[in-house]
């Protein structure tokens, strides 16, 4: 008597169900209600060329590196350090332009990105080969890069006019109404998205964060993992450079300043748990999506701007005790299982 | 399969009680960060034109005076493995309180009694958070830092209170005769006094470091490990809090950005001065020596003229090296004390 019964296939209902329960719909609904609550206040928020521009162009540059920080904080590190990527590939390739008008602009993305995943390579390795906590490490080049930043830029500032217009164009430009730099998000989020969710490589990302000991036992090779997941890191964030430079094209040596506490606190809020192994790049996105957005509709709302940070400090503080009680139902609900069969 | 907990820092703090007592005493972290600083030191003297002077040392005490007190209650929040990144944002709402405190009548040491109650709160949530709910410190503390800050920056906005009680103000600002030493050292030495009398010597310290090399062992062996946690929890923002009130007085200014990104510059220095990242290891003779050379250091170059920018450069390299070397110099120890140990296979 001891025939197991097999789960039920997955009907349509059931998938629905998962679909509406999952983390995602939730932060994508927290979004909705967002926008919905301060378009009512004020119409042009949504129903404007600036208002609906705005809404899916700012938090895009923040979505990018937060896809990045995601893959790190699944693989149970954390990247410090993007804030400064930015601004050091920010100012390169500002710089770039500057030494050589002409330069050819896929090719500047080409260089930016490259650069990042450079910088990132040298946290992965500091990370992945001297065995100590990534936050330690990312903590010391969040310093160091930044420092090399200021010692690079001094007082200089790189104006739109040292840059082609065309690479500037494509910081406000829109295809079919949607901003260019939102849709390269989007399909950097659908590569990253389905590799990590439907790949062997994407889902030992996965095993080492929810167990690293278990995953070297098992044989997968956390060096390199985690070294990917540091570069990843540094190649979307020098890819976030580059799009800062497109996007404002005012270039001095703070760019980026703060953006990991914003990449952190996106994919924490989208659901990924900062102990590792669970959370997806979707999460992290529209948890930037909600944050950044939150932060315009503040002011909408009537709630001076100063606040701001107070309310993404209560959000992912919301956001990590929401996981812990998820995670504990789950548990008892898995326990349940067991002693029921 | 004993072999692949080769590197981990149990291993390393056990084999270390196979060295004679004296090689033990002067070959650790804390001597060769203290050797370090002694060195920087001397060699700014000779070279730095003006480091030598009276009004050098104290304006180098001064400046890393709330870095020196964080430091103090840091330290043994990471030796049990924990980390407390909110800090910077106590120092930042603690001096905030104290403006809006001042300016609505209140004397300095009742607003200043506030700023602490304030402190002592915040580090109560972030306890709380750690302790009762099970969440982890990293990413508690990275809301609070948000939150802390955010609350202080929404209750001034841009303004600032510069009008502070000028009897304050100058004694924050003496120094004790013509040394050059801030008065306000006579109150950290007693606080590094106090914390270290608890770190060192007291049954509580020793849980602090046993939670930090096992918390289930700590907790068999009878250290109540939520208890001490949140005790230190509150400790840090206590400091940071006191700390707050300093930068307030001493700068004559309170405004919601004070501060910004202290917690770095505090967890740098921590590091740099021996606490191991992973917990149970630290002591803090090496968190002040860590604090002071990244102060002489940065100090020395100002002199000569070149930037704070390059001092954060050296913090972040000193930083990654410090920990670097830690792990070598562990892996090396464990290499000689294994000589016959066969090569682990990983893949």
């Amino acid at each position: 008597m001891t025939t197991v019964a097999a789960p039920p296939a997955p009907g349509v209902l059931s998938r629905l169900g998962s679909l509406a329960r999952s983390r995602e719909t939730g932060i994508f609904l927290a979004f909705a209600l967002v926008v919905a609550a301060t378009t009512v206040k004020n119409p042009q928020f949504l129903f404007s060329g600036d208002g609906w521009r705005d809404l899916l162009l700012t938090p895009a540059i923040v979505a990018v590196v937060a896809i990045g920080q995601a893959v790190v904080i699944i693989t149970r590190s954390v990247d410090l350090s993007v804030g400064s990527i930015v601004g050091l590939t920010a100012y390169l390739v500002g710089s770039l332009f500057v030494a050589v008008p002409g330069f050819p602009i896929p090719l500047v993305f080409l260089v930016g990105i490259a650069f990042g995943s450079l910088l990132g390579l040298v946290n992965g390795a500091l990370v992945a080969f001297g065995r100590v906590p990534a936050m330690v490490i990312t903590l010391g080049t969040l310093y160091a890069y930044r420092g090399i930043n200021v010692v690079w830029t001094g007082s200089n500032r790189i104006n739109a006019s040292d840059m082609p217009r065309d690479f500037l164009a494509l910081g406000t430009q829109q295809v079919l109404t949607i901003p260019v730099i939102t849709i390269l998000a989007v399909a950097i989020l659908a590569m990253v998205g389905w590799y990590m969710a439907n790949t062997r490589g994407g889902r030992e990302f996965y095993a080492i964060g929810s167990d690293p000991d278990a995953a070297e036992l098992y044989g997968l090779a956390k060096t390199k993992r985690v070294l990917i997941a540091f570069v990843a890191s540094g190649a979307a964030s020098g890819l976030g450079g580059v799009l800062f430079a497109a996007r404002y094209g005012t270039i001095n040596s703070q760019v980026g300043d703060g953006f990991e506490l914003q990449a952190i606190g996106a994919a924490v809020i989208g659901g990924v748990a900062i102990v590792g192994g669970s959370g997806t790049v979707l999460g992290a996105v529209f948890g930037a999506y909600l944050l950044l957005t939150i932060n315009r509709a503040l002011p909408v709302l009537g709630i001076p701007d100063f606040w701001q940070r107070a309310v993404v400090g209560a959000l992912i503080i919301g956001a990590i005790i929401l996981d812990r009680v998820l995670a504990n139902r789950q548990a008892k609900r898995l326990m349940e299982d067991r002693s029921a069969a | 399969m004993t072999t692949l907990t080769t590197g981990s820092p149990d291993t390393r703090t056990y084999a270390e009680f196979g060295r004679p007592l004296w090689r033990r005493a002067l070959f650790n972290r804390e001597m060769a960060i203290i050797a370090l600083l002694l060195a920087v030191v001397v060699a700014a003297s000779v070279m730095v034109p003006k480091f030598a002077t009276p009004v050098t040392l104290g304006y180098l005490l001064f400046d890393v005076t709330p870095i020196l007190l964080i430091a103090l209650a840091m330290a043994p929040v990471m030796i049990t493995g924990d980390i407390d990144l909110s800090v910077g944002s106590m120092v930042g709402l603690s001096s905030v309180t104290l403006g809006l405190g001042t300016q609505m009548g209140l004397s300095v040491p009742v607003a200043g009694l506030i700023a602490l109650l304030v402190g002592a709160l915040g580090g109560l949530v972030n306890g709380l958070l750690v302790t009762r709910i099970g969440l982890p410190a990293l990413a508690v503390t990275i809301g609070t830092l948000a939150l802390y800050r955010g609350i202080a920056v929404g209750l001034l906005g841009t303004t600032a209170i510069t009008q502070f009680d000028r009897w304050w103000t100058t004694l924050v600002k003496s120094k004790i005769g013509g040394s050059g030493i801030p008065t306000v050292m006579i109150v950290f030495v007693l606080l590094l006094a106090a914390f270290a009398i608890m770190l060192h010597f007291t049954p509580f310290g020793r849980g602090v470091f046993s939670i930090g090399l096992s918390k289930d062992a700590a907790v068999f062996s009878g250290v109540d490990a939520e208890r001490t946690r949140l005790v230190l929890f509150v400790l840090s923002g206590l400091m940071a809090a006191l700390a707050g009130i300093y930068y307030a007085l001493y700068y004559n200014s309170a405004r919601g950005d004070n501060a910004t990104g202290m917690e770095l510059q505090v967890i740098a220095a921590v590091v740099l001065g021996g606490v191991s990242v992973f917990g149970g290891r630290g002591a803090l003779h090496g968190v002040v020596a860590g604090v002071l050379l990244i102060g002489v250091l940065s100090k020395a170059l100002q002199l000569v003229n070149i930037t704070s920018d390059v001092v954060s450069i050296i913090t972040g390299v000193l930083l990654v090296l410090s920990v670097i070397a830690g792990s070598v110099l562990s892996w090396i120890q464990a290499k000689r004390l294994r000589p016959a140990a066969p090569p682990v296979k990983t893949s």
